[in-house]
C-alpha cells in the first residue's frame, strides 16, 4: 500500500482553501442521515461532535468517563496559542507555522502546520464567543504571555486552568447539540474494535463499563480522539485512564501507527517519592519565566539547599545556554536535567531531581508578586510534597507528558482505513519529533472544531457507503474478538497485579524509550518486552467478572495492550539511527551534547503497518519536503 | 515511618442490592501516599488475597477532572479544605486511625458500585441551558468584545467548578445549587451570555428539580467542601436571575 498524504497542491497558504473547495457537500437536508460515531470526548472529539451536530449529522460520543466532561484535555494548564498579533510584537500565521516547523525538529508535514497556524486565530474566536473566560487587561482586551520561550507573546490563557475552560466550552457546545437531539452521548463505554465492512470503518465495537455488556454501533464514519499513549510509561503526567487501546485496535485492523518514538518529556513535574506513586504531577513550565533551575557543582553535596553558597551552585541552563538559559525547550531541558542527575550532582533522596529556585524572584518582586503569578501551582506542590516553596527551592524532575506520535493520517485527517478519522494527539500529523508549549490544544480545537467538519462533510458526499447494520458478520467478529480477548485475561488467574505488569512495563519504557536512547538499549528492551508479554498472559490476576463494572478488568485490558505497542515504540526508535526532537540516541549527538538530525536518511514519517503480535511490522515512509522552512540545526545558545 | 490504619468501606454490588460498611486493615501505609494511592494497594492486595477490589472513580490525580469523590469520615472529599479527594495526601491522618469511606451520596446520584456514583443528572442540567448558542465558524474576532478585567474575573471564579458533585453530598438536601448557579453566574456575568440570560436559568432549575435534587436551605456546607472554593454567593445571584426571569414572563 502506498501512503498518500493527498496535501493539496500551489502554494502553502492557499491550500486550506482549495481543498475547502474542491471537497464534495452533503446537502443539508440529507446530513440527519449519516451517523458519526465520535471516540473521546476531550478538546479534539468534544469539539468534533459539537460541529458535526450543528450541522445537523446524527453523532455519537463515547467516553470511558461517566462524563464527557472529564477527559484528560482538562488538566491542561499553561494556554493556547494564536497568531493573533494582538501586542504588536511581531506575530504572523507565517511566524507560528515557522516556529511550530522548527520546535518539532523538522519532522512535521509543512501543509498541515500551516493551516494549523490559520486555524488558531479562528479559534480564540470560537471560544471567547462560547464565553470562555480568556485572562484580560484591564482594558478588557485579551491578555497574551510569552510561553516556552517563544519570543512572541501569543499565548491565550484563563489562569492556569487554560484546558479546563476551553474543554468546558467545548462540552458545554455538544452539550447544547444533545439537547437539540443532534448528538447521543454514550459515557462509561471503551472502544474495544473497529467493524470494518468491505474496506470502510463502518462501526464500532464497545464496552459499556458500568454493565460490562459489550455494545456494537453501526455508521458512515468514526473519529478516534481517544488521546497519546504517555501511560505505556506507567507514570506520566497523564490520567490515570489515559490509554492507547482504542488506537492500538485500530492498529490491529489497518491503520497505520506513525513515529511512536516521538514522545515529549516535560522537564518541570514534581518528582518521584516512592512505589506507590500513580501518576506524575506537571507544574506548567510559566514557571521557568521565573524561576532558577540549579543542582550543587560537586557530586554528593548533601547540605541543604539555603546552605550552599553561589560559587558551590551550577545554573547549569544559564551556563549551557546563555541567549535563552532557564527558557530552553521543554527536550532540551529534559535532556539537561537527566545529565547532572547522572553525574551524580541530582538532589533530594533520591538523587532524582533538580532545584527550581524562586529566591532571586522573590527578592526582586516581592512574595506577592510571585504568589499572584503562581501561587495555585505553589499550593498544589506543597500538598504534594509538604514543602513551602516560598522558602526552600522546589525541586523538580522530567515525566513523561505528551506523545507527538500516533495514527497516520492523511492531509484530510482520515487513516490508512477509509472513514477512520483521528484527531487531536491520537494522530502524528502536526508537532513533528517535538511539541511546543500551548500547541496542544490548538491543534486538537483546530482539527474538531475547523477541519474535520469539512474533509468528513466530503468523505462522507463522495464516497459510495451502502447500508450496514449490527447484524453484519463484520461486527460480529468484532463483538467476539472483543469479548474473546476479556475472557482470555480473566482465565489467566495468575499471582501477580495488573498494576505490578504496569509498572514493569513502563520500567522498560523509561529506562530504555525514555530520555536517553541507544542502539543496544532499545535491542535488549524488544527482547525483554516481549518475555513479560508472554508472563503477562501466564501469570496476571484479574478479579471479578466481565458482566459488571470492574475498573480491575478495564485496566487489565489497556495493559494488555501496552504489551503489544511497547515493542513499536521500541522498534521504531531503534530503527531511526538519528536524534531528533523528542527522540535522543545517543549515539548521534553534536560534540557539545546536542541532538543531531540525519536529513540525508531520515526526514521521513515513519508509519508501521502490523503484521500480527510478535512479527516484525512493516514500515512505510511518507518523505517530507520542506519548501518553505530550511531544515538547520536548532540552537538555543 | 510506615502507618497501620483501619478502612471501614461502604461495599455495594450493584445499583439494587443492598450496602454496608466493611472493615479492612490498611497495611504499610506511607505519609506520601495520596489517599488514592493508598487505596490502589489496598486494593492490590485483596486481589492478591483473591477478593473482589473496591471499585471507586478516579482519572487525572490532580484535582481538575473532577472523577473522583468520596465522603472521608463525614465530609466530602476528606479533611483538607479546597482539595479534591485524590489531593488529601495520608499524613493528614495518623497510625492507629479508623477512617470511614462511603460514596456521595444523593436520590440524584444513584450507587453503581462500592463507591462509584452516577452523576449524569449534572450533565442534563448543562444540556438544559449551560451554555452560549454560538456554532462553529461565524465568531467576530475576539476583541470585538472588550470586558472588564474584575467581570472577567469573576466570571471565572465561576466557571471554575469541576463538577464533582461534593456541593451535593455535602448538603443535608442534596440540592445542586452550588453547581447550577456556578455556570448561571459565569454565563450571566459575561455579555455572551446575555441573550439567552432568562431562559437559561428558568431551564437549568428546572432541570435541576426534574432531576430529583433537593431544595437550597441556606446551610453553606455546599461552600465549605467545594474543592474550587466557589462562593455561595453564586445561589443568591441565581436565586436573584431566576425571580427576574420568572417575573417578566420567561
Amino acid at each position: 500500500m502506498r501512503l498518500e498524504s493527498r496535501i493539496p497542491g500551489g502554494p502553502i497558504a492557499d491550500k486550506w482553501d482549495k481543498r475547502k473547495f474542491e471537497n464534495k457537500l452533503v446537502n443539508p437536508a440529507n446530513r440527519r442521515k449519516f451517523t458519526v460515531l465520535v471516540v473521546g470526548s476531550g478538546l479534539a472529539g468534544a469539539s468534533a461532535a459539537a460541529s458535526l451536530g450543528e450541522l445537523g449529522y446524527t453523532v455519537k460520543v463515547f467516553g470511558i468517563h461517566d462524563s464527557p466532561r472529564r477527559a484528560h484535555s482538562i488538566a491542561a494548564q499553561g494556554g493556547i496559542n494564536a497568531a493573533k498579533n494582538y501586542r504588536n510584537d511581531g506575530d504572523s500565521v507565517y511566524r507560528l507555522f515557522y516556529d511550530t516547523v522548527k520546535g518539532g525538529d523538522y519532522r512535521a508535514r509543512e501543509a498541515n502546520v500551516y493551516r494549523l497556524a490559520q486555524m488558531s486565530v479562528n479559534i480564540i474566536d470560537q471560544c471567547v464567543a462560547q464565553g470562555v473566560p480568556f485572562a484580560r487587561e484591564y482594558g478588557g482586551l485579551l491578555d497574551n504571555r510569552s510561553f516556552g520561550g517563544a519570543q512572541v507573546s501569543r499565548t491565550f490563557y484563563a489562569r492556569g486552568q487554560t484546558g479546563q475552560q476551553l474543554l468546558l466550552g467545548a462540552y458545554q457546545s455538544m452539550m447544547r447539540q444533545v439537547g437539540a437531539g443532534t448528538v447521543q452521548l454514550l459515557p462509561r463505554r471503551e472502544m474495544l474494535d473497529l467493524a470494518i465492512v468491505d474496506g470502510q470503518a463502518r462501526g464500532l465495537v464497545c464496552r459499556n463499563l458500568a454493565t460490562g455488556e459489550i455494545e456494537a454501533h453501526d455508521g458512515h464514519a468514526v473519529l478516534l480522539c481517544t488521546g497519546g499513549y504517555g501511560t505505556a510509561f506507567y507514570l506520566s503526567t497523564n490520567a490515570v485512564n489515559s490509554n492507547v487501546t482504542a488506537a492500538w485496535r485500530a492498529h490491529k485492523r489497518g491503520a497505520f501507527f506513525a513515529n511512536p518514538c516521538y514522545t515529549q518529556i516535560h522537564p518541570t513535574c514534581i518528582p518521584v517519592s516512592g512505589d506507590h506513586q500513580s501518576k506524575l504531577t506537571l507544574m506548567s513550565e510559566s514557571l521557568r519565566n521565573d524561576g532558577r533551575v540549579w543542582v550543587p557543582r560537586n557530586p554528593g553535596d548533601q547540605r541543604p539547599p539555603d546552605q550552599i553558597p553561589e560559587a558551590d551552585r551550577d545554573y547549569y541552563l544559564e551556563r549551557r545556554y546563555p541567549s535563552f538559559g532557564n527558557l530552553v525547550p521543554r527536550d532540551v531541558a529534559s535532556r539537561a536535567a537527566k545529565a547532572v542527575c547522572d553525574e551524580g550532582r541530582g538532589v533530594g533522596d533520591t538523587g532524582l531531581s533538580v532545584f527550581l529556585d524562586f529566591t532571586d524572584a522573590i527578592r526582586r518582586h516581592g512574595e506577592d508578586v510571585i504568589r499572584s503569578r503562581y501561587g495555585n501551582l505553589f499550593d498544589m506542590y506543597t500538598r504534594i510534597t509538604d514543602e513551602n516553596p516560598y522558602k526552600i527551592p522546589m525541586r523538580i524532575y522530567p515525566a513523561v507528558h505528551y506523545t507527538m506520535g500516533g495514527l497516520w493520517v492523511d492531509y484530510n485527517l482520515m487513516s490508512t482505513i477509509p472513514g477512520l478519522f483521528v484527531l487531536g494527539e491520537a494522530n502524528f500529523s502536526d508537532h513533528g519529533a517535538n511539541r511546543l508549549g500551548a500547541s496542544a490544544l490548538m491543534q486538537g480545537l483546530a482539527d474538531g472544531y475547523f477541519i474535520a467538519p469539512y474533509t468528513v462533510a466530503n468523505y462522507l458526499g463522495g464516497t459510495p457507503l451502502p447500508a450496514v447494520s449490527t447484524s453484519h458478520d463484520a461486527f460480529q467478529e468484532a463483538r467476539a474478538a472483543a469479548q474473546g480477548r476479556i475472557d482470555q485475561v480473566l482465565a489467566v488467574k495468575g499471582s501477580r497485579t495488573i498494576r505490578d505488569f504496569h509498572r514493569a512495563i513502563g520500567a522498560l519504557c523509561w529506562d530504555y524509550v525514555g530520555m536517553a536512547r541507544t542502539a543496544e538499549g532499545l535491542d535488549q528492551a524488544i527482547a525483554k518486552i516481549a518475555e513479560l508479554r508472554e508472563a503477562f498472559w501466564q501469570d496476571v490476576r484479574v478479579p471479578g467478572e466481565t458482566n459488571n463494572l470492574n475498573p480491575a478488568l478495564d485496566y487489565a485490558g489497556r495493559v494488555a495492550d501496552y504489551m503489544e505497542f511497547a515493542e513499536l515504540l521500541a522498534l521504531d526508535a531503534r530503527h531511526r539511527n538519528e536524534s531528533c526532537g523528542g527522540h535522543f540516541r545517543e549515539e548521534f549527538q553534536t560534540p557539545d551534547g546536542e541532538a543531531l538530525r540525519n536529513d540525508e536518511d531520515f526526514s521521513y514519517v515513519a508509519a508501521w503497518e502490523f503484521q500480527g503480535v510478535g512479527a516484525a511490522p512493516a514500515l512505510h515512509k511518507e518523505a517530507l519536503a520542506f519548501e518553505e522552512v530550511h531544515p538547520s540545526q536548532r540552537s538555543y545558545k | 515511618m510506615a502507618m497501620t490504619l483501619t478502612l471501614r468501606v461502604w461495599r455495594q454490588a450493584g445499583p439494587d442490592q443492598p450496602g454496608r460498611l466493611v472493615d479492612y486493615v490498611a497495611h504499610d501505609v506511607h505519609p506520601d501516599m495520596s489517599f488514592l494511592e493508598m487505596l490502589d494497594v489496598v486494593n492490590d492486595d485483596l486481589i492478591r488475597k483473591g477478593d473482589d477490589p473496591i471499585a471507586f472513580d478516579s482519572d487525572c490525580r490532580e484535582g481538575i477532572c473532577g472523577s473522583c469523590g468520596l465522603v472521608i469520615n463525614g465530609v466530602a472529599h476528606g479533611p483538607d479544605p479546597g482539595a479534591t479527594t485524590c489531593q488529601v495526601h495520608m499524613r493528614r491522618f495518623a497510625a492507629g486511625d479508623t477512617i470511614v469511606i462511603e460514596p456521595f451520596r444523593a436520590r440524584a446520584f444513584p450507587v453503581l458500585k462500592d463507591l462509584v456514583i452516577d452523576r449524569s443528572a449534572l450533565d442534563r442540567i448543562i444540556a438544559a441551558g449551560g451554555y452560549v448558542s454560538v456554532n462553529a465558524g461565524g465568531a467576530p474576532d475576539a476583541n470585538c468584545l472588550p470586558i472588564p478585567k474584575h467581570v472577567s474575573d469573576q466570571a471565572m471564579d465561576s466557571a471554575q467548578c469541576i463538577g464533582c458533585g461534593a456541593c451535593v453530598a455535602s448538603c443535608k438536601n442534596a440540592a445542586a445549587h452550588l453547581f447550577t448557579s456556578a455556570k448561571v453566574t459565569h454565563l450571566a456575568l459575561l455579555p455572551q451570555g446575555q441573550p439567552e440570560r432568562a431562559r437559561r436559568v428558568v431551564r437549568m432549575v428546572e432541570q435541576m428539580d426534574e432531576e430529583g435534587f433537593g431544595a437550597c436551605s441556606n446551610e453553606g456546607e455546599c461552600e465549605a467542601v467545594c474543592p474550587k472554593e466557589i462562593s455561595i454567593s453564586n445561589i443568591a445571584r441565581m436565586n436573584r436571575e431566576y425571580l427576574k426571569a420568572t417575573l417578566a414572563g420567561e
